[in-house]
């Protein structure tokens, strides 16, 4: 319904309101006044040119680690 | 994190999980004494499961259920008509999302308006249709509001931003959904058999897990927030599949990198500020009440509605055009004998086909064998 692709903060404009983002490839003035102070290095999910919400990498990883465990074990009882 | 971000895309770990939601739907069918039914209410999820091969890989073991979360695909007609007739107005630049324009109104689309001489221009972003505003001081320009949650509140900014601005030339017309009203009227729609969702990951980031519970509480319907990569749409297939086979219902979010349970309170605030629920047409469903929005206080001075005296006047669907059963997962794409052969992406009848979220087009893209 509504595409989001991640980006990286490389450039602060103006704090709380532009940065700019790299897509892979691409690099994009983004709006992220809904996402308050971001940092460099950051990412952040952008819709339509704006930031809708920062990714959270120890929650990504979290996820990951609970698939592989998974995986790892075999065990149809664990996810 | 570019590593962590490409490790989702894992095809190693995307078969183990696959076997496990096929193990799993397998004891949920054992419960049901039929295959269950998970509707995908998210194009974009629609899009991802067809691109995966999923329906393929999953099809003797669930149902996998298209669902009214694709924007342009749920505008109803009579927008779709009165953007025609905004864009036919000498003073409007209409801007708008791309997926639009190709979408057929009653009397042909705002592409062929664009041919006629119609000054109508395609965007990336709200904020593009304010510099525009900006740069074209003595035309009107017009951006066409449609989107979910998702957008609604970068619409709300790019108002707040023009009239910073001090821009009175731009003017937005509200086409905007709120998706958990439809999922309502999908629960209490007797013709509409669903065991469980798949949630929208981006409409509910702004929104938040809490604001989805009503769906297990009230209904006993289980669903799962999901993100966009193939992992996933699998881990959040294998939670709901859980449930089912558990006799449980609950909301859950397997998008925790993203989703907060209260979601994103400074989305929601500046919709609220801008914005109030409205009762909405959608193409499929209907009426609904509280599923639109409308603007509020200083704001209507921004209604394009109001702005130029537009009027919706309800018109007939194309005959034979099944997109608005489709939106309801009433039927698949493959059941409207249109499909493939009288509507196609190149020459399309309704806009289930048009936009690259629809899934008629997902279907025309991917599903097609022989």
């Amino acid at each position: 319904m509504c595409l989001g692709v991640p980006g990286k903060v490389v450039e602060i404009l103006e704090p709380s309101r532009w940065a700019v983002v790299e897509i892979p490839g691409v690099r994009r003035r983004v709006g992220t006044a809904l996402v308050g102070e971001v940092r460099l290095g950051e990412y952040l999910m952008i819709h339509a040119g704006y930031a809708i919400e920062k990714l959270d990498a120890e929650q990504a990883a979290q996820s990951l680690e609970l698939w592989e465990a998974m995986a790892g074990a075999g065990d149809p009882g664990q996810v | 994190m570019q590593e962590i971000l490409a490790r989702f895309k894992d095809a190693q770990l995307g078969k183990v999980l696959l076997r496990r939601v096929r193990e799993e739907a397998e004891r949920a069918a054992d419960v049901l004494g039929r295959l269950p039914v998970c509707m995908e209410v998210c194009g974009t999820h629609t899009m991802a499961i067809s691109r995966a091969g999923l329906h393929g890989l999953l099809r003797d073991r669930v149902v996998l259920q298209s669902g009214p979360g694709c924007p342009v695909c749920v505008t109803d007609q009579a927008d779709i008509d009165a953007c025609l007739d905004l864009a036919r107005r000498r003073e409007v630049t209409l801007t708008t999302f791309g997926d639009l324009l190709r979408v057929p109104g009653s009397r042909g689309s705002l592409e062929e308006e664009r041919a006629g001489g119609a000054d109508v221009r395609v965007v990336y972003s709200p904020s593009d249709a304010v510099d525009l505003a900006a740069a074209l001081p003595e035309r009107q320009v017009v951006f066409v509001g449609v989107g979910f949650e998702t957008t609604a509140p970068l619409v709300a900014l790019s108002v707040r931003e023009a009239a910073t601005r001090g821009l009175t030339n731009y003017s937005v017309y509200p086409s905007h959904k709120l998706y958990p009203p439809a999922l309502r009227a999908l629960l209490l729609d007797p013709e509409v058999r669903l065991d469980a969702f798949l949630l929208p990951g981006h409409a509910s980031t702004i929104l938040g897990r809490r604001r989805l519970n009503f769906i297990a509480a009230e209904h006993g319907v289980p669903g799962a927030i999901a993100g966009f990569e193939p992992l996933d749409v699998l881990s959040a297939l294998l939670e709901i599949l859980r449930q089912l086979a558990g006799r449980r219902a609950e909301v859950v979010n397997t998008y925790p990198r993203l989703v907060r349970e209260e979601g994103n309170p400074v989305a929601v605030a500046i919709m609220a500020e801008v914005f109030t629920p409205s009762r909405a047409a959608w193409r499929g469903l209907g009426e609904l009440p509280g599923s639109g929005l409308e603007f509020k206080g200083q704001w209507v001075a921004h209604d394009a509605i109001r702005r130029f005296q537009v009027e919706r006047v309800v018109t007939r669907p194309r005959r034979g055009c099944l997109c608005g059963e489709i939106l309801r997962g009433k039927v698949k794409p493959f059941d409207c004998g249109h499909f493939g052969r009288t509507c196609t992406p190149v020459s399309p009848l309704g806009p289930c086909m048009v936009s690259s979220e629809g899934a008629c087009a997902a279907y025309y893209r991917y599903e097609r064998t022989g």
